[in-house]
C-alpha cells in the first residue's frame, strides 16, 4: 500500500532524517494549532486555559528565538511536509524576514495574552478567547514561515476564521456591526487572493515560491505577470488596509475589547504587508518596478487618509484605526522605493508598528477604562492622577509620530533618505506631512485627555491595574530600547532585505540539489 | 474548451460582484458564495481541462492513465471549497445574529459602529 | 417539525446515514471519500434528527459539546503530524503499522488518524453552526 508500488518515488522523497533545526520551522504553527485544540477541550477550566495559553505563547517566543538564531547562523531553513520534496510537496521555509516577523508577532501575542489574563481577573468568565488567540497565532506563524503560496492562502484563512471568532466575541450592537463589515470585506480580500493564486498556477504550473522564482525569468516575456502582480497587490493591499480598500479597518477595530483590538492592530495588517513584500520583492521584482508609480500613489493616499482621518476623530479608539492606516502607508512608501533603504525601511517600520500599535491600543484601552470614556470631549485629568502612565503614553505617542529618540524615528529616517536619494521628494514630503498630522492628533489627545484638568461633572479617574501596565511596560521597553540602540535591528533588517531581494540562499535551502527535478 | 469555461467564470464573477454591491446583506452573502464558485471554476480552468478520465489509480494499476485530469487543481478546489464553506457558514450565523440584534439587513442603516451623529473633536482647550 | 411520517423515518435515516458516513470515512484512503465528506454526511444525519426531534435530543445524543468534538479532531490531526517526529522523518509523513486482529491483517496509519481528526472537526464545527441555526428558529 504505502511504498510497495512499482514506481520508484525515492527521487521525490526527502532522504535523511529531519533535523531539530528543521522541526523549528513547523513547530510555531503546529504547536499553536495543537494547543488551541487542547484549550477548546478545557473550556470548563478558565484558569487552566489561561495558564496554558501564557505558557504556550512563551514557548512560541522561545521557538521563534531559537529559529532566529538558527537562521542567522546558517541561512534559510526548509522543512518539507510528509517527506515530499518541493515542488511536489509543501515546503516550510524560514528566512530572516519571515522569522523576524514571526518573532515580533509571538512577542505581541504573549504580551496581549498577559494583559488579557489581567482583564479576565475582573470578569472571571471563560470564553473562546484563548483558543482563538492560539489559532490566530497558528495562522500568523504559518503565514510567515510557509514557502508555498497556496499554503499561504490556507494560513490566511486560518487566521481569518480565528479573527472572526475573536472580533465577534461579545454582545454589543456596535461590535456585531463592526464584526460583520470586517468579516465580509476580509473574506472578499482572501477570495481575491485565491483568484491570483489560480492565475499564478495557470501561468507557472507550480505553487512553490522558490520554484516560481526560478521559473519566472523564462516566462517573463510571454506571461501576464504585471497583471498578476497587480492582482496580488489588490488582494494583499485590502488585507493590509491600503487606500482605497481600507475603510473596513476604522469601521471595525474600535469595537472589540482592548486586548483583541491590540492584537488585530499589531498582527493582521502586517500579515498582509509581509505577503506583499514576499510576493512583490522576492517573486516578481521587475513587475514591482513597473508598478512603482501605482504603489507610490497608493502609499501617499494611504498616509494622508490616515493622518487626516486621525485628526477628524473624537473617539480615541477610532483615531488609532487611522494611525494604523498611516503606518501602513509608510510601509507601502518603502515598498514603492525598493532597494535596501526602501525595503529595509519598510520591514523595520512593519516590525516597529507591530509592537507599537499593540502598545498603543493597550494604553488607550487602559486610559479609556480609568477615564470612563473614549471621547476626547469628555476625558481629562489623567496626568494629574497618573503622571507616570501619562509619560508612558507620551513616549508611545512620540514613537507613533516618528519622533526621535523612539523606534519609529529610524525606519522613517531610512525611508525619507531613500526617497530623497531617488529624487522622490513628494514621497518624502508625504511621509513627513503624515508624521506631522499624527503629531498634531496625538498632541491633542495628550492635551485633552491627559494634561487638561478633569471636568467637574466627570466621574473620578480610576486606579491603574498592574496587570495592564506590566505588559505595556514590556512593549514600551522595546519601543524605547530599539529607539535608543537601533544598530542591531538595523543590521538584521538589512540582512533580511538582502536575502529577500536576492533569494539565492532561499532557493538553495528549498532545492539543496540545485535545480528542480 | 478553456475559453468557454473562462467566459462562464467571467459570468459568475459579474453576477457575484453585482450581488455583493447590493445594499441588502443577504444578497451580499449570496454574492460571496457565487464569488467562491467563480474562483473555483477559475482554478479548475487554470489546471487545463481534460475530459472524462478522473485522476484515480484503478485497481491493479500503479500509475494514472495518460489522459487523466490534473489532480492538483482538484485538490486546491477541494481545500478552497472546505474553507469557503466553513467561513460562509460562520458568516451566515453572524449575519443572522446581526439581523436579529441590529434589526435591519440594510447596510445603509447599520451605523452602530460608526454613528452618523458622532461629534467632531473639541476645537479648543 | 410535527409530521409523524418524518418523525418515524428520521431515526432510521439518521442511523443509516451515520453508518454510511463511517463507511465513506474509511474507504477514503484509496478511493473517493474521506474525512470531510464523511463528516458532512454525519452532520446532515444529525441535522435531520434535530429537525425531527428537536435540538436538545441531538445535544444529548452526542454527549459532548460540538466544539469540543471539533477540538478533539484537531488534536488528533495534530498528533498524527507530530507522530513523525518519533520516527525521525519530516512533519506529517505517513507512518504505517499492520496489526493482526482475529487473523486478518489491518493496516493502521497516521494518515487514517489524520482523516479521523478531519471527520471529527467537520462534525463538530458544522454541527455547532447547524444546531445554533436550528435553535434560532425555535423548532
Amino acid at each position: 500500500m504505502a511504498a510497495s508500488s512499482v514506481i520508484d518515488v525515492s527521487a521525490a522523497l526527502a532522504a535523511g532524517p529531519a533535523t531539530a533545526a528543521q522541526w523549528l520551522v513547523v513547530l510555531p504553527a503546529a504547536s499553536c494549532l495543537l494547543l488551541s485544540a487542547v484549550l477548546v477541550m478545557l473550556w470548563r477550566q478558565p484558569r487552566l486555559q489561561q495558564l496554558l495559553a501564557v505558557a504556550g505563547l512563551a514557548f512560541l517566543v522561545l521557538v521563534d528565538l531559537l529559529l532566529l538564531r538558527q537562521v542567522l547562523a546558517t541561512g534559510p531553513v526548509t522543512m518539507v511536509m510528509g517527506r515530499w520534496l518541493p515542488p511536489f510537496g509543501i515546503a516550510f521555509t524560514a528566512d530572516l524576514t519571515g522569522v523576524l516577523m514571526a518573532l515580533a508577532a509571538a512577542l505581541v501575542a504573549f504580551v496581549v495574552c498577559l494583559s488579557a489574563a489581567g482583564e479576565r481577573e475582573t470578569s472571571g468568565r471563560g470564553d473562546g478567547f484563548y483558543p482563538m488567540l492560539l489559532m490566530l497565532m497558528a495562522g500568523v506563524s504559518g503565514a510567515f514561515l510557509t514557502g508555498d503560496i497556496f499554503n499561504l492562502y490556507v494560513w490566511f484563512e486560518v487566521l481569518l476564521i480565528a479573527s472572526f471568532g475573536l472580533i465577534a466575541l461579545g454582545p454589543e450592537r456596535a461590535q456585531i456591526d463592526g464584526a460583520l463589515k470586517y468579516a465580509v470585506l476580509n473574506l472578499v480580500a482572501t477570495t481575491l487572493f485565491l483568484i491570483a493564486v489560480g492565475i499564478l498556477y495557470a501561468v507557472f504550473g507550480t505553487l512553490n515560491m522558490a520554484d516560481i522564482v526560478m521559473k519566472a525569468p523564462d516566462l517573463r516575456e510571454t506571461a501576464p505577470l504585471v497583471t498578476l502582480t497587480a492582482l496580488f497587490l489588490l488582494a494583499f493591499g485590502m488585507k493590509a488596509a491600503a487606500f482605497p480598500v481600507n475603510f473596513w479597518l476604522p469601521a471595525a477595530y474600535h469595537t472589540p475589547r482592548p486586548a483583541v483590538a491590540a492584537l488585530f492592530a499589531g498582527l493582521l495588517t502586517k500579515v498582509g504587508i509581509y505577503a506583499l513584500l514576499r510576493v512583490t520583492v522576492m517573486l516578481f521584482p521587475p513587475e514591482r518596478e513597473q508598478l512603482e508609480p501605482l504603489i507610490a500613489t497608493v502609499a501617499v493616499a494611504t498616509m494622508l487618509t490616515g493622518g487626516l482621518g486621525a485628526l477628524a476623530q473624537n473617539d480615541i479608539r477610532r483615531m488609532l484605526g487611522f494611525v494604523v492606516i498611516a503606518g501602513i502607508g509608510t510601509v507601502l512608501a518603502g515598498l514603492s522605493l525598493g532597494g535596501p533603504g526602501g525595503i529595509g525601511g519598510a520591514l523595520f517600520y512593519a516590525l516597529h508598528s507591530m509592537v507599537l500599535m499593540t502598545a498603543l491600543y493597550l494604553a488607550i484601552g487602559e486610559a479609556g477604562r480609568i477615564g470612563g470614556s473614549f471621547s476626547l470631549a469628555a476625558l481629562g485629568g489623567l496626568y494629574g492622577r497618573h503622571a507616570g502612565f501619562a509619560g508612558l503614553c507620551l513616549c508611545l505617542f512620540f514613537a507613533a509620530s516618528g519622533l526621535p529618540p523612539f523606534s519609529g524615528f529610524w525606519p522613517k529616517a531610512m525611508l525619507v533618505k531613500a526617497a530623497l536619494d531617488v529624487g522622490a521628494w513628494w514621497l518624502a514630503g508625504a511621509m513627513l506631512l503624515s508624521g506631522f498630522l499624527l503629531t498634531i492628533a496625538f498632541g491633542r489627545v495628550f492635551l485633552m485627555a491627559f494634561w487638561r484638568p478633569a471636568k467637574e461633572t466627570a466621574p473620578p479617574v480610576l486606579a491603574l491595574r498592574w496587570q495592564a501596565i506590566g505588559p505595556l511596560l514590556l512593549l514600551a521597553a522595546l519601543v524605547v530600547g530599539f529607539g535608543a540602540f537601533p544598530e542591531l535591528l538595523l543590521r538584521t533588517v538589512q540582512d533580511a532585505e538582502i536575502t529577500l531581494d536576492n533569494p539565492q540562499a532561499y532557493l538553495g535551502s528549498v532545492f539543496p540539489q540545485g535545480a528542480a527535478p | 474548451m478553456e475559453a468557454w469555461f473562462s467566459l462562464l467564470a467571467g459570468l459568475f464573477f459579474a453576477a457575484a460582484v453585482y450581488l455583493i454591491l447590493s445594499k441588502h446583506l443577504i444578497r451580499t452573502l449570496i454574492g460571496i458564495v457565487l464569488l467562491g464558485n467563480a474562483v473555483n471554476l477559475t482554478l479548475l480552468v487554470a489546471g487545463r481541462l481534460t475530459r472524462e478520465v478522473p485522476p484515480i489509480i484503478a485497481d491493479g494499476l500503479d500509475r494514472l492513465p495518460g489522459n487523466a485530469a490534473n489532480p492538483l487543481p482538484q485538490a486546491l478546489i477541494l481545500t478552497a471549497i472546505v474553507i469557503s464553506f466553513s467561513l460562509f457558514a460562520f458568516l451566515l450565523v453572524l449575519a443572522y445574529r446581526a439581523y436579529r440584534v441590529l434589526g435591519t439587513d440594510d447596510t445603509d442603516r447599520m451605523r452602530f459602529a460608526e454613528p452618523v451623529d458622532e461629534p467632531a473633536p473639541p476645537k479648543g482647550y | 417539525m410535527n409530521s409523524p411520517i418524518f418523525r418515524t423515518v428520521a431515526p432510521f435515516l439518521t442511523s443509516l446515514m451515520l453508518l454510511f458516513s463511517l463507511f465513506v470515512l474509511l474507504r477514503g484512503h484509496n478511493a473517493p471519500g474521506g474525512g470531510f465528506i464523511g463528516g458532512l454526511v454525519a452532520v446532515a444525519a444529525l441535522a435531520i434528527h434535530g429537525a425531527a426531534w428537536g435540538v436538545e435530543t441531538v445535544r444529548r445524543a452526542i454527549v459532548f459539546h460540538p466544539l469540543s468534538i471539533a477540538a478533539f479532531g484537531l488534536f488528533l490531526s495534530c498528533i498524527a503530524g507530530f507522530a513523525s517526529a518519533a520516527a525521525g522523518v519530516p512533519f506529517m509523513t505517513g507512518l504505517w503499522v499492520t496489526v493482526h486482529v482475529l487473523g486478518s491483517a489491518v493496516a493502521l496509519s497516521s494518515v487514517m488518524l489524520f482523516d479521523l481528526g478531519v471527520y471529527l472537526v467537520v462534525v463538530g464545527a458544522l454541527l455547532a453552526i447547524v444546531l445554533a441555526l436550528e435553535e434560532e428558529e425555535g423548532v
